[in-house]
């Protein structure tokens, strides 16, 4: 039962705070508990999801991954913020599915408040005349399917505002 | 012809593309053995040993080579650095002979590639029955597909939309990338070692299938086999050579490699703009030229959308200016600057090891004068450009001799 993403126990402890590390979220739907798992561990789940960075402390470099030192300056302390659920796309492809009956996604690249990340563009048509460089998007979630423990995976993506 | 000038003595690339009766052993050998022959020297001249061969990596190619044309017990370095392991094989050579430890060295790249399919695809997280959170991200699954793309088609593609929401475009994006594509499909035509040969108008280069938008597979690098060597010579031990091989030297006035420094967004999606600008920057600076003294450049147009951004990297035209630089018609072969005039990796073929040497082998080619139909007429200075993901960025300025 994944009830802890706690690391696994390589590099230094440059730890994840409480809130991400009980990922596994409790959701009543029709009586029944569901357990929840985030896709990453710096997608936090709940009433308003969003993503979390591990921020320098001395340069405020974000980055979304474990850290051993920052990229950017070499400072080994960090803290973690919340970044911006709104942004803008700052880059996009469509990849065209190859495996039959594979849907074609859309990588995107989003300005999150002046953070960027990487996600795919949901509830739109993947065809270039619809998305737009510029365009204004939000984050959503959605379950990528639940193991055979009955937990569902809730990954990120993000959608047109308009 | 100064003691510590460095300068290509022999270059050689076999023909890229399919070549199922040959091994990685067998074309580095034949890419070595006739830039040897091309240099007019042996393996027993050569004082040091760089080679590469990425999907081989750990099995010691620079070796194997040896076993095939002579193992003289010279020190070799296998390097392994993404698509710029070539050049990284060609760059320990040169740094070798400038430390004083020799006066000639051998760098070799060999891939065979040819049937791979598409690179970069990560899938980092074991199936499981139960969600199990691995990795640096602590993921429960692989990202392919639900957090964007790792596939290298896809990730360039995003680097060229990258520059159009940086610098807008009015136009067609599709048309203009495809546009960059059919120029380079042309160039190939003259170019007989290249995987493919063949004239593809706009049109067709549209209707091909889409791999990763606006990328068709004809605006992507073709995976081939093939290999390129080349035969590096200190210029103190060049003017005890012939006057013949002095004359086709082609000098190495600048080689440089980078790797990326932080950015903000460069571990989202890779930064493939700012090393290749500081390798860029440094080499004018060390060769003493500008990006207007360049008679051609052969830059790592991996995807139609890369070729576009490193007009601008490569400082060829104004910062934020690199779709009317094209639209001018300036990289054509009879523009201004002619750009990949072998055709490109999108035509040429990526066999990735080797490409960093290939692409130095089409520049001596035309500065010697010995590039029969596609020759551009008195070249005397070219860049050669390759980037490896992760990053690392190879710059090369090279020079006719003067003799």
């Amino acid at each position: 039962m994944p009830v802890s993403l706690v690391s696994d126990g390589e590099g230094p402890a440059l730890p994840y705070d409480s809130e991400v590390h009980t990922t596994a979220h409790r959701r009543r739907e029709g009586g029944a508990v569901a357990q929840q798992i985030p896709m990453v561990d710096y997608l936090v789940l709940g009433d308003s999801p969003h993503l979390v960075a591990n921020e320098c402390t001395d340069c405020g470099a974000k980055f979304f991954d474990r850290r051993n030192a920052c990229a950017s300056c070499g400072g080994t302390s960090f803290k973690k913020t919340d970044i911006a659920t709104e942004g803008e796309i700052r880059s996009f492809t469509i990849v065209k599915a190859f495996m039959p009956g594979a849907d074609d996604y859309v990588p995107v690249v989003v300005d999150l408040g002046g953070t960027s990340v990487r996600g795919q563009l949901m509830n739109t048509p993947a065809e270039a005349a619809n998305i737009a460089l510029g365009q204004k998007v939000r984050l959503t979630t959605y379950s990528i399917g639940a193991d055979t423990a009955g937990t569902e995976a809730i990954n990120y993506g993000f959608e047109p505002v308009n | 012809m100064a003691n510590d000038d460095i300068w290509i003595l022999g270059i050689n690339m076999t023909k890229f593309g399919k070549h199922p009766d040959k091994d990685v052993v067998d074309l580095a050998s034949e890419a070595a053995l006739a830039a040897l022959a091309d240099g007019g020297v042996t393996i027993k001249e050569m004082g040091v040993l760089a080679a590469g061969n990425l999907m081989g990596a750990a099995a010691g190619i620079g070796q194997q080579l040896q076993k095939q044309i002579g193992q003289t017990g010279i020190p070799v370095f296998n390097v392994a650095n993404a698509c710029a392991t070539g050049a990284t094989a060609l760059r320990t050579v040169i740094m070798a002979i400038k430390a004083g430890e020799c006066d000639m060295g051998l760098a070799v790249g060999v891939e065979k590639l040819s049937g791979a399919g598409m690179l970069g695809a990560g899938f980092g997280v074991a199936a499981s029955d139960e969600w199990t959170p691995a990795g640096r991200y602590g993921a429960v699954s692989g990202f392919e597909g639900k957090l964007g793309t790792d596939m290298m088609p896809g990730v360039f593609a995003q680097v060229g939309m990258e520059y159009l929401h940086q610098h807008p475009y009015d136009g067609a994006d599709f048309e203009l990338f495809a546009g960059i594509s059919a120029k380079n499909h042309f160039n190939s035509t003259m170019n007989p070692l290249a995987a493919i040969q063949k004239d593809m108008s706009v049109e067709q280069i549209m209707a091909e299938p889409m791999i990763a938008y606006p990328n068709t597979r004809a605006m992507c690098s073709a995976n081939s086999d093939g290999a390129a060597a080349a035969v590096v010579v200190s210029g103190a031990k060049l003017r005890t050579l012939s006057k013949e091989q002095q004359k086709r030297a082609v000098k190495v006035s600048a080689s440089v490699l980078t790797s990326d420094p932080y950015q903000e967004a460069c571990q989202i999606l890779p930064d493939v703009n700012t090393l290749t600008r500081i390798a860029a920057k440094q080499a004018y600076e060390l060769a003493g030229v500008g990006p207007d003294d360049l008679d051609l450049v052969e830059l790592h147009d991996c995807f139609a959308t890369a070729e576009l951004v490193h007009y601008d990297n490569l400082m060829l035209c104004s910062e934020g200016n690199a779709v009317d630089f094209f639209l001018s018609g300036a990289t054509t072969r009879d523009g201004k600057t002619p750009v990949n005039v072998s055709g490109g990796l999108e035509s040429k073929g990526h066999p990735i090891a080797a490409t960093g040497i290939a692409n130095i082998w089409e520049i001596c080619y035309h500065l010697r004068g010995e590039a029969g139909a596609r020759q551009i007429e008195g070249a005397k200075v070219g860049l050669a450009h390759v980037i490896g993901l992760g990053s690392a960025c190879g710059v090369h300025i090279l020079e006719k001799s003067g003799l």
